[in-house]
């Protein structure tokens, strides 16, 4: 049986949707709000601003991490900044304006009513973000300052320094302590979601791990929100945080949750290229630094001079010479797509070719060094102690990586999955960015879904279904539990001898040569091939050493890569059956002839679902068919 | 490189815990500190033997999760870095090194270099916090907050909860960690209202959780990795002794907080 996707979007006017739906929304009595238990699965921005705004309003919150505290989750590293229509800077910025910039930055694959909802929200965030005191840069006057980002042509991002994604999440931990501190909020730090319980239809809980004492617990609630991330780690080399995984989100994908566009990941433009082979991650330089710093690489192939032995006219700039009108601003996918082919036409510098100069000599003769500092001061700082090389001196050289997946969990406009009463938020859900996040809007959705739109809607929610009534010691909790139990002392059990790593490192040279910046046929068709092998390798030769009673980081990690080789498949597969190009996701065979993305609206304007159909079965897909009423598709330009 | 690692052993909290020696070879002065840890770790599993356990995520120096003891310092030898944003060509081919967890008594040992740091999440609790329900601000722009004061505010914001300034304490104080909070809330207008019950309670929170008093050794603000300076200790005192003698806070114990 397909799966039926109500998107359950308001009728009326685009500008007037959510207000009418808040108003439609059933509402919980403020007497009430105590009887119903709400867990939340994760504290970064999503996660912490809805388990805060659950808890403000009275509801029964517990909220679990796997970090040892809320405040470690990966939306600390988003250095940017967020996105917000205030129009401060009088330079013609509006609600419908950013709606409208999301919507085409997306490529015309995300869903309208969602984005407009967001860029309605967007400048609630930032009075409530400045009321809990996050230290936002100020003009000498003492209002907000603003920058602009890529992928816009007003200057609309708010931003604390280098650390906007730091201070909005220390700005909703601090609320969830509040309540944690009042009592309204049970943390559960150092707790791994393992798997979601679904019975009679409905989401009744979670069953998770105590990472210190290895014991398998359960816990019943009347709704369960994932605020869990995203999944470029299945790249392995990402700029994501080293324990990102998939496993929530997959695994609630098992018990019926649709997973939407999973072909749909961001390579970053703007990021620290791998220098050894060692390398355990990839490091993410702003793409602000996109406002000063200009991109080039020699005009001739193999030009191995330094780069100041070059003189202008024998440099590339090759984003200011292909987009005039938005340059070294373009969106991350152009730019990141531009770097690839001029890499591959051999024009690449550095170690193995694979990067290109990022220079602010032009800024540094224009504003200065010190203005220069003030604006970027920790970022150079950062790409000197990891490269060895001055940044003031020469230019950074930067190569593209895999940073935020636009995939996840279908939800409906109430932000629930395909499973009643499991609703997803943030980067876990498959959003409102289509197949193209533009800069700065991570950090929006994430607070959007959390503080403005799930309070309202899972209210709506259980004010319909009522408590659930199922206990944790029910059945359905044992039977889901003791799985959980089983599948840990498997993986204990394989007698193999490689590191859970090592397998991770082969999936992800996999995905990142087959499923990257570039995909055709073939070369996913070889994934399809491989990643089953990869996964049965694992299975046969992983060695997890140690107990299961314990801290076992190993133990850890092999859940997690288990999960990524599954996951993978219905990624490559998707991308495969995306016979077009859009946004990230670019098809060599869809094309226009100077290498843009070649979208294809008669037959792919819609969101890819997929089911899991069980293991060893195909997934089945079902489509939710994308209108666009307000912003009319179009072919992306930035010339 | 080739390196001998002198590594914290212990299996769990209250079980007695040893030194362990390795010889690492094949270091490339590239990798990060943790990237030499992870090969150690690789080398283990191959072995047979289990992994050393150690914190970490983001290893962009900015999620605070890393926490090791290097050569004697908090996050190792460079300033102003954490210690997986330290790199191998900061040592010498040859060198010993040893690698020992965070030690304070409110930081107990959970396995190997992993320490349990909730007592912080618990002083942030106590107060560190602005109280503003989502929903009730008035817009961003309606109060104006001086630069210089965000400029501070931010400075003391940057904290990153790593625990470092109380490792490297010979008290085993938490009062960096405390102060930079306090000044960061404290200094901007949507935290005056609360500054001093704040102070207070995050105080008092900090006193219970078994935290040492500071004694002007400054350790801490070496060690810190975001440099986070001490005189925001010496604002904090004031603040708490300011507090605790303003008829506010008289009020606020009559009301049963602060």
């Amino acid at each position: 049986m397909a799966l039926r996707l109500d998107s359950k979007v308001p009728s009326g006017p685009m500008d007037r949707k959510w207000e009418k739906h808040k108003f439609d929304l059933k509402l919980v009595n403020p007497a009430n709000k105590r009887k119903f238990r709400v867990i939340v699965v994760g504290s970064g921005l999503a996660g912490a601003s809805a388990a805060a705004t659950l808890a403000e309003l009275g509801y029964l919150v517990d909220c679990f991490t796997f970090h040892d505290s809320a405040r470690r989750a990966h939306s600390i590293a988003a250095q940017g900044g967020i996105n917000a229509a205030k129009n401060y800077q009088n330079d013609g910025d509006s609600v419908h304006r950013l709606f409208y910039d999301t919507v085409k930055g997306g490529d015309f694959r995300a869903r309208e009513a969602n984005v407009h909802r967001l860029a309605e929200v967007s400048t609630a965030i930032i009075d409530q973000c400045v009321a809990q005191g996050v230290p936002f840069a100020r003009e000498y006057g003492g209002g907000l300052a603003n920058r602009s980002f890529g992928g816009a042509q007003v200057s609309r991002t708010f931003y604390a320094r280098g650390q906007t994604g730091q201070q909005l999440l220390l700005g909703a931990y601090q609320a969830l302590q509040r309540q944690v501190g009042a009592g309204k909020v049970t943390m559960h730090t150092r707790s791994e979601m393992l798997d979601v319980v679904v019975e009679g239809g409905r989401a009744r809980g979670i069953v998770t791990r105590d990472l210190v004492t290895g014991k398998i617990e359960s816990w019943a609630a009347d709704a369960v929100v994932l605020g869990t991330g995203g999944y470029s780690n299945v790249f392995f080399l990402s700029t994501n945080a080293k324990a990102c995984n998939v496993t929530a989100t997959w695994r609630a994908h098992r018990r019926g949750a649709g997973f939407a566009n999973p072909c749909f990941t961001q390579i970053h433009p703007t990021s620290i290229p791998v220098s050894n082979e060692h390398a355990s991650k990839t490091t993410l330089m702003s793409e602000s630094l996109r406002n000063d710093g200009r991109v080039w690489v020699p005009l001739k192939a193999g030009d191995r001079r330094a780069p100041d032995d070059v003189p202008d006219h024998e440099r590339d700039y090759y984003l200011e010479r292909r987009y005039p009108s938005f340059g070294n601003l373009v969106p991350r996918d152009v730019a990141s797509r531009a770097a690839k082919i001029v890499c591959d036409e051999g024009r690449g510098v550095g170690p193995g070719g694979r990067g290109v100069y990022l220079d602010f000599r032009d800024a540094i003769q224009r504003v200065g060094k010190d203005t220069i500092r003030q604006r970027y001061g920790n970022l150079f700082d950062m790409y000197a102690n990891i490269t060895g090389e001055d940044p003031y001196a020469v230019p950074m050289r930067i190569y593209p990586a895999p940073h935020y997946t636009m995939g996840g969990l279908w939800v409906d406009y109430d932000l629930m999955s395909t499973v009643p009463g499991l609703f997803v938020v943030g980067e876990a859900n498959f959003s409102d960015h289509g197949a193209n996040r533009l800069g700065a809007s991570a950090l929006m959705q994430g607070l959007a879904d959390g503080y403005f739109v799930l309070p309202y809607t899972i209210g709506g929610y259980l004010a319909g279904a009522g408590t659930s009534g199922l206990k944790a010691d029910a059945p359905a909790f044992l039977s889901v539990a003791k799985e959980c139990a089983e599948r840990t002392k498997r993986l204990l059990a394989v007698p193999g001898t490689r590191s859970p790593d090592s397998f991770h490192i082969e999936l992800g040279k996999v995905m990142w040569d087959e499923c990257g910046m570039a995909r055709n046929r073939t070369g996913l068709e070889r994934a399809l091939k491989k990643i089953p092998e990869i996964r049965e390798a694992f299975w046969k030769d992983v060695r997890v050493l140690g107990t299961g009673d314990r801290l076992n980081q190993n133990l850890e990690k092999a859940g997690r890569v288990a999960d990524f080789l599954e996951f993978a498949e219905v990624m490559v597969l998707d991308a495969l059956t995306r016979e077009e190009s859009c946004g990230g996701h670019f098809r060599e065979e869809h094309q226009t002839s100077e290498g843009e993305a070649l979208r294809n609206d008669k037959d792919f304007q819609h969101v890819a679902v997929w089911e899991w159909k069980g293991d060893g079965k195909a997934p089945e897909l079902t489509k939710e068919p994308l209108a666009f009423e307000v912003v009319h598709p179009s072919t992306r330009s930035y010339k | 490189m080739n390196l001998t690692l002198h590594v914290w052993r212990q299996e769990g909290p209250g079980v007695p815990g040893r030194m362990e020696r390795h010889e690492v070879a094949g270091v490339s002065p590239d990798m990060s500190f943790l990237e030499m840890m992870d090969l150690v770790n690789e080398r283990l599993v191959r072995e047979g033997k289990e992994p050393v356990a150690f914190e970490h995520d983001c290893r962009e120096g900015i999620c605070g999760c890393c926490s090791m003891v290097v050569n004697g310092a908090a996050h190792g030898p460079k300033k102003a870095t954490t210690v997986c944003q330290l790199h191998m060509r900061t040592f010498k081919d040859g060198d010993t090194i040893t690698v020992e967890p965070w030690r304070a008594a409110a930081f107990p040992v959970v396995r190997d270099l992993v320490v349990d740091r909730s007592a912080l999440d618990r002083v942030i609790a106590a107060g560190g916090f602005v109280s503003v329900n989502t929903g009730s601000a008035p817009d961003g722009n309606a109060i104006p907050v001086p630069k210089e004061a965000a400029d501070v505010s931010m400075d003391a914001a940057a904290c990153i909860g790593c625990g470092a300034c109380v490792a490297a304490c010979p008290n085993a104080s938490a009062m960096l960690f405390t102060a930079a909070k306090v000044a960061h809330l404290n200094r901007l207008p949507q935290g005056v209202p609360e500054a001093a019950r704040r102070v207070r309670a995050m105080v008092e929170q900090m006193d219970a959780e078994g935290f040492g008093a500071c004694t002007n050794h400054y350790e801490c603000m070496e060690a810190c990795p975001k440099e986070i300076p001490v005189r925001f200790i010496a604002e904090m005192n004031r603040a708490w002794t300011k507090a605790s003698l303003s008829a506010e806070s008289a009020a606020a114990d009559k009301a049963g907080f602060g």
